[in-house]
Order: structure tokens, then sequence, then C-alpha cells
């Protein structure tokens, strides 16, 4: 069988099947990598929201609020004054929580700390929360990323 | 009839063979239980797995409503799913025992190489199989769990945005991340699993049992007929087995939680499964920094290239190759036991 078929016959008989080969593997990867990839959906993305009227949130207070399909937490300082962050902790992804006795914003998932303005400040957490801006128009508090 | 099916199935070859199996007898017997008890704790997960699934419906507002109506409507619905729960643990620490005993035995040896990595790769999946399992039920500890899992695949430098958005279906864990996790748990996993079970087993068939290596020169080496004898041993275990897991069952069943919130702040007390608290601890304890890396990288890295490793181990262990008994693995391999004991512990106390 061998001796009938020439030296170059075969080779070019072997690289015919190894490009189509090479190129039906291909053909079957690419889509299916692609496929499990998400498409981005929108309205995912939010660039603002409102968060609730002012006089809703006490004076040394932390509220979770969404924020398109992320959380944020909104701050009120002592002095009425607010500020806001992203509520997905800067370590693994949890979400942290106002802490009133402590007067910290902590994450239960490692014993993250965060102080009122957003600082780690003990714990895993490699940086600081994410900020959004805050705007006080016509006795409302909206949010915006920053 | 026997006559009928001999002509088809050659079963006089398989009842031979069955006849010629021993088990080498010896003081270090007893681990040879091990791989029989994961392999019959692997069957009552996929019974009770599949009883589940009559029930479950994945979904982010369905599949929590879906388990509390099975453990609270459904007669024994209960005992089902606290069954699949324990016996899963069960199973993971049966295949531990196993791995670790095959390893410190060297029965991963010249010619059973190819035993020893189907095996390793059959135990992580076994691992994947609880982290996907344990979102499935849609509650706030798996969801956190799941977001912390998921993050440090993501933290993986280069590759870890893609795979974590892979392993997400999104940038955020969601209903699009359960519906993924229930598609691995109960469709790629055990398709995968099943193969290599099936190589995995085959070569124990073919290659019959390993002995130690001081045993195997042994003039006075005894063995015994697997079959009847390690045989009803092997079934008297597991009825032990099926015992203590009854009892774990119906006296320990397993919760069910609070509803997962995405909104809600992340519970506190939250830990992963026992089989990774070695591995949570080692993370939390590493400083923010190592080297050029950010500390979560580095651990990650680390647990990377040890669990790459492992796989690989009857290569790098020449001596065990040419059948000399060698210091160095055992204490690598006592190492690496007193590290996950440790740390495991140590994660324990410090909850
Ligand atoms: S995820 Fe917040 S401290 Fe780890």
């Amino acid at each position: 069988m061998s001796d009938s078929v020439s030296p170059t016959r075969r080779r070019t008989l072997i690289w015919l099947l190894r490009t189509s080969g090479t190129a039906l593997f291909a053909a079957l990867v690419y889509p299916v990598m692609a496929y499990l990839k998400p498409p981005k959906v929108t309205g995912d993305a939010v660039s603002s929201v409102r968060v609730g009227a002012i006089d809703d949130f006490t004076p040394a207070s932390g509220t979770l609020f969404r924020f398109g399909n992320r959380p944020g937490i909104l701050i009120r300082y002592e002095d009425g004054s607010f500020r806001a962050f992203s509520a997905t902790c800067t370590h693994l992804d949890c979400t942290v929580q106002f802490k009133k006795d402590a007067g910290i914003i902590w994450c239960a998932c490692h014993n993250g700390k965060y102080d009122l303005n957003g600082r780690n400040i003990d714990g895993p957490p490699p940086r600081p929360l994410d900020e959004f801006d805050v705007i006080e128009k016509g006795g409302e508090v909206f949010v915006t990323e920053a | 009839m026997r006559q009928w099916l001999n002509d088809r199935m050659d079963l006089d070859a398989v009842v031979s063979f069955a006849k010629k199996k021993t088990v080498p007898a010896h003081r270090h017997s007893v681990w040879y239980y091990f791989g029989g008890v994961t392999l019959f704790l692997f069957i009552i997960q996929v019974v009770s797995g599949i009883l589940l699934l009559f029930y479950y419906r994945p979904g982010e507002d369905t599949a929590f409503e879906s388990i509390r109506f099975l453990m609270s409507k459904v007669h024994f619905g209960w005992l089902i799913r606290s069954v699949h729960s324990w016996s899963a643990n069960l199973m993971v620490l049966a295949a531990a025992v196993h791995m670790f005993s095959v390893y410190l035995t060297r029965a991963y040896r010249r010619p059973r190489e190819i035993t020893w990595v189907t095996g390793v790769l059959l135990f992580y999946l076994s691992l994947a199989f609880g982290f996907s399992g344990y979102l499935l039920p849609w509650n706030e500890l798996a969801y956190f769990a799941t977001k912390v899992g998921t993050d440090i695949a993501g933290s993986v430098p280069f590759v870890g945005g893609p795979i974590m958005e892979l392993l997400r279906g999104g940038e955020q864990v969601s209903g699009a991340t359960l519906s993924r996790f229930f598609g691995f748990h109960v469709a790629l996993f055990p398709a995968i699993f099943t193969v290599l079970l099936a190589i995995h087993l085959l070569m124990v068939q073919r290659q019959g049992m390993s002995s130690p290596i001081g045993e195997e020169k042994n003039p006075k080496a005894r063995s015994i007929p697997f079959f009847p004898n390690f045989f009803l041993r092997d079934v008297l275990l597991w009825l032990i087995v099926l015992n203590i897991l009854a009892i774990l069952a119906v006296f320990f069943p397993w919760e069910l939680g609070v509803k997962a919130d995405p909104f809600a702040a992340a519970p506190a007390g939250i830990v992963p499964e026992w089989y990774f608290l070695f591995m949570f601890q080692v993370l939390k304890l590493l400083p923010a920094h190592v080297l050029f890396l950010e500390g979560e990288v580095f651990g990650v890295l680390l647990f990377g290239t040890a669990m790459t490793l492992w796989i690989f181990i009857p290569f790098f262990d020449r001596q065990s190759q040419k059948g000399q008994r060698g210091r160095l693995f055992t204490i690598i391999g006592l190492a690496v036991i007193i590290f996950i004991l440790f740390f495991t512990i140590l994660g324990w106390v410090m909850l």
C-alpha cells in the first residue's frame, strides 16, 4: 500500500489532513468560546439613581441601595452631609455594611474594615471603596458615577 | 439463560477474572477500603442527586423556594437533601484519605501513573462539585461564598478576568451564575467525572492492587482473594458508612438558611465549606503584598501551582519508579498533610 503512494503525495495528503483538522477544530472552538462569554446586557449600566428623600436618612447612618446591578452604600454623617460608595468590598467582592457602634464600614466575609470615608483601615481589603458622587436636589438624594 | 448471555458477553471471562483477583494483606491493608468507600458515596450522590432534580427548579426566583418546598412539603424531601449534602462531605473526606494513603504507600509509582493522574483529577472535580453545588439553594451564605470564590478565580493574572466572567455569566453573581453552576453541577462535571472514573477503575482492575514498596519483596507476603473475602468486608464497611450517613442526615439535617439578596450586606460568620477552610485561612493570613504581588494573587498562584504539581507527583518521584523507598516524598506528603490540618484547625478556632 505505502509503495503505491509517492512520498510527495503522501506529504501533501498529510498536510491537507492536518490543516483541515486544525481548521475544523478552530471552527468548533471559536463559536463555543464566544458562546460561553455572556453578552453585555444593556440596562445593567446606570449612571444615576435616586436613593430617597433627604429626610429618610438619619444623621450617622449608612444605607444600602441599588446602583444598577451593584450595591452601593450611602453614608450620612453627623453633620448631615452625604457621601456614597460602592458597597462591594475591594477584597473579594462581599457586600459591606454600616456598623453604627464602631463607626465604620464593615465587611463580614474576612473582617475587613473601612472608615466612614471609605478608606481601608484594617483587615484584608487592599484599596478604599470606590466612591460615587452625591447630589442633593429638591429634597432628594441622587447618586451618580464619579 | 446463562449460556445465552455467555455467548454474547463472555461472562466466564469476568468470573474467572474475579476469581483470580487478590488483595495484598499486610499491616497497611486498611487503606485499601477507602477507594471503595468513596465510590459508594459517589453512587449515593448520583442517586440522591437525581431524586433532587425531580423537584429542584434552578433560577433566581425559584431555586430557594423549590428547596423550601422540597424540605417542608415533599415526603422525605428533607432527608434526601440532607443525605446529598452530608454524603458530599463524606465523599470529599473519604477521597482525601484515599488519596493521601495512596500517596504515602507510593501506590502511584510505575506503572500506575495514569491511575494517580485520573485519581487526582477526580478529587479536584469532587471539590468543584462541592463548590458548584453549594450555590444551588441560592441562600445568603452560598451567594457570598460564590462571590468570594469566583473573585479568587478572577485574581489570577491575565486569564482571571475572563475566567471570572465565564463562571459568573456576567460581571456579578446573579441568576445567570446560578444557571451556569447548575449546568456544571448536573451535566458537565458528571460527564467528565464518569469518563475519568471509568479509566481510573479500569486501570485498577487491570493492574490489580499495589503493594507498598517494602511489602512487595517480602517473601512471606500474603494476600486474600478479592471475591468473596475482601468484597464482603467492603460491603460491611459500606453498610457502616451508610449508617453513619443516616445518623448525620437525620440528626443534623442540612439547613436551608436565608434566601440570598444581592443587595443585602454579607452576613457575619461567613465561612467556606470545611475542605476549603485551610485555603481560606491561608489567604486570610497572607499580608496585603508578597514580593511585588498582591497577597491574594500570590496565594492563588501558590495553591494553583501546588495543585498542578500534585497531579504529576509520580513523574517526579524517580526513586519510587525504581522500586526504592525515598524519604523525600514521604516528607513532602506529611508536610502537605500537616499544613492542611494545621490551617484547617486554625481556621476553625479563629472563626
Ligand atoms: S471580601 Fe470583604 S474582607 Fe474579604
